[in-house]
């Protein structure tokens, strides 16, 4: 019995990657590629996009948190770059800063431009409105927000040791890909001090418009801190197991 | 002991193997962000030269990481075989260079040969050769796996098709892996990266390519590329687990990172074996590996990244794996800054594998933060064609929409396949065959016994 073939674009209704582009021969039609190129310019240029901590720190202003900001001791994205040891690191004074605002145990905010300054602006406001609250309601003491830039991931572990935080979720931007050029990252280290290696930490990736989204990620740091008390560890032994969310209908 | 060399009347010292392995590796960022490289072209051509000149017998001698230290060292040392060294022995690593591109170094001899050799005499000899050199002597190399299929075999290039979905989002992976399948990607593995480590829906994902795979009775193997405690937990709760997928990497302390050890890797490896999944044979384990992951971590000894890779090379030997490949354009510019310094990687760590008997793939990526565009990866998956490279990626459109990061297309793996004469797998071509897979995609529709609604795609 023949049937209807179903035609290649059909596959385009169930994901944003790019499938059924065509084939010009083995390669991509016109449109296609340079649609692409077009995407990767866009990429490139969010790369180099810097991170907007006036307009951040007003969209974060109804928490009601306190907000300091500090830098890494790399001085511009090219050496921030090359060289990520130096985003690792603290300015100059401000570790004696943050000391002066230290929060012993507490649970510690730190927003991070990462490789997307607008990727973070983007999306760290809604997470933290609703991440905020759910922690508070866990009965978790927040500690000051710190807005750091030029920074990596690690640069959480300094900031939370000078404050004596008991962890630390550093929200940072992510890599912008063809896609997404928004994409936040969650990294949580239970008792942040330097040294600390990505094996201590959990992540929360992909959230962005199409990715997960701000209350989801906010539930899932919520769960995943719980955890962290309870184990008294963040990284490989913490093993993700919140119950998953149906992503379609059975 | 130390190294001296005279070049341009400056006579240059290298204290100990590890520097001089360093300061006679080709620039990239990397080892300028870990203060290794050389501070100038001539000091790097002096280290080359005095490189050429040591025997091969002295890296038996000096170890660049202390056997006490480091269980990398000690299982190199531990499984050097000095009766497949001995048709070796005598030269310098210069004079290995020269036996390699000889006549000698056929197929049969570099297979022997790979026991006798250690990772730093491979990554020694990389770095005095050129681009071509590292292209003829891996195209002389055979590596053939076995799982579902056979990957590796003369004039067949595989792919890994990537189906990678922001949220796992079942819908999407199965629409990537249609498209993939119809792009001819798919034989070396249909390898999921997750995008949590969230143990249920790694077991969901892993149902759901097992579904694919059985639905469409397609001969090859998946892979839900989460951690290996992840892995194990999933086939302890009954999940159809065909490959163990793990980053490793060439120090104790580079592993320790990734939250692994070599016995770690031998727990996960017995308990995938013990489910007697493969039908052709047992190799199971896929590795990633990746210039800049040691110094990444902090794990590096001041041994160059290039050198630590090529030991990464031996952890991977040690467990008869299925599917090795370097993320070369991955780890980022901090590593390897250009598109220059990404080919020459990639070419690198293909050579290495193939010379210590891997299954070596490559994945010819960059991100956004590197110095490299389309044009880059074009010129690297070509050369690591011509260099008989086991596979590479499939990713639609070249764009990872969840690890945000640009890998070769399906589209790809076509454009190489053609250009080089190149077919799939054969048990796998047989399949694409008698799914009429090219005449529909040329018609641009999915073949009438390959329903999306099979996959839940209604």
């Amino acid at each position: 019995m023949p049937e209807t073939p179903t035609p290649w674009t059909e596959l385009r209704r169930f994901t944003a990657a790019r499938v059924a582009l065509g084939r010009a021969g083995n390669g991509l039609p016109t449109a296609a590629h340079l649609d692409f190129q077009e995407a990767h310019a866009r990429a490139r240029d969010a790369v180099h996009s810097a991170l907007d901590a006036d307009a951040l720190e007003a969209a974060l202003a109804p928490l009601g948190l306190p907000a300091l900001r500090v830098a890494s001791q790399a001085e511009d994205r090219r050496s921030y770059l090359l060289r990520p040891d130096l985003g690792r690191r603290l300015r100059e004074g401000d570790r004696a800063r943050l000391a002066a605002a230290a929060a012993p145990g507490a649970f510690l905010f730190v927003v991070a431009d990462g490789l997307c300054g607008r990727g973070v602006l983007a999306q760290a406001p809604a997470v933290l409105q609703r991440a905020v609250p759910l922690l508070r309601r866990a009965g978790l003491a927040i500690a000051p927000l710190v807005i750091a830039s030029q920074a990596r991931v690690a640069l959480g572990d300094e900031i939370g040791e000078a404050m004596g935080a008991g962890m630390v979720a550093v929200l940072i931007g992510e890599r912008p890909g063809l896609t997404a050029t928004d994409s936040l990252g969650i990294y949580l280290t239970f008792a942040p001090r330097r040294g600390r290696t990505d094996a201590e930490r959990n992540c929360i990736s992909n959230i962005r418009e199409g990715g997960m989204d701000a209350q989801a990620a906010a539930e899932k740091l919520l769960w995943l801190a719980g955890a962290a008390l309870r184990l008294g560890a963040t990284g490989v032994m913490l093993k993700d197991e919140q119950p998953a969310i149906p992503l379609i209908a059975p | 002991m130390g190294f001296a060399q005279t070049v341009g009347g400056t006579r240059y010292l290298f204290p100990d193997l590890r520097t001089l392995l360093a300061r006679a590796t080709p620039l990239r960022s990397g080892d300028q962000l870990a203060g290794l490289a050389a501070e100038s072209a001539q000091e790097r051509v002096a280290a080359q030269r005095a490189l050429a000149d040591l025997p091969l017998r002295h890296f038996l001698n000096e170890a660049v990481i202390p056997y006490e230290a480091d269980e990398v060292t000690r299982l190199i040392l531990d499984r050097h075989d000095p009766a497949a060294f001995a048709p070796v022995a005598h030269l310098t690593v210069g004079g290995f260079r020269d036996w390699l591109l000889g006549e000698a170094a056929d197929a049969a001899a570099l297979a022997a040969l790979r026991p006798g050799l250690t990772p730093e005499m491979a990554a020694a000899v990389s770095k005095i050769m050129r681009l071509q050199d590292l292209v003829a002597v891996a195209a002389k190399c055979r590596v053939v796996t076995r799982f579902r299929n056979t990957i590796g075999l003369p004039g067949r290039l595989s792919i890994r098709l990537q189906p990678n979905d922001p949220v796992d989002d079942p819908r999407g992976v199965a629409a990537s892996v249609l498209d993939g399948l119809l792009l001819g990607a798919g034989d070396a593995v249909i390898g999921v990266n997750p995008a949590t480590d969230n143990v249920e829906t790694v077991i969901r994902l892993l149902e759901l390519l097992d579904a694919v795979r059985e639905r469409y009775a397609i001969p090859t193997q998946s892979c839900v590329l989460s951690h290996v405690t992840t892995t194990m937990l999933a086939i302890e709760r009954g999940a159809p687990v065909d490959l163990v997928f793990q980053s490793i990497g060439g120090t104790e302390a580079a592993n320790r990172s990734f939250g692994i050890s070599l016995s770690l890797l031998a727990e996960a490896r017995e308990a995938a074996l013990a489910l007697r999944r493969g039908t052709l044979g047992d190799n199971l384990m896929y590795f990633e590996t990746g210039q800049g992951s040691a110094l990444s971590a902090e794990a590096h000894h001041g041994v160059d990244q290039q050198t630590i890779e090529a030991r990464a090379y031996a952890v991977a030997r040690e467990f008869a794996p299925l599917l090795v490949n370097s993320v070369v354009g991955f780890i980022g510019p901090e590593y390897l800054f250009d598109g220059k310094q990404i080919t020459r990687a990639g070419l690198e760590d293909h050579f290495c594998g193939k010379l210590l008997g891997l299954p070596m793939g490559v994945d010819v990526c960059y991100t956004n933060h590197a110095e490299a565009d389309q044009d880059d990866m074009d010129a690297l998956l070509t050369l690591l064609g011509a260099a008989g490279v086991t596979y590479v990626m499939g990713v639609p459109g070249a764009d990872d929409i969840m690890l945000a990061y640009q890998s070769t297309s399906f589209h790809d793996g076509l454009y190489l396949r053609s250009a080089l004469g190149l077919r799939p797998a054969p048990e796998f071509e047989a399949w694409m065959e008698r799914m009429g897979i090219e005449r529909a995609s040329g018609e641009g529709r999915l073949p009438a016994r390959m329903s999306p609604a099979l996959l839940g795609l209604s």
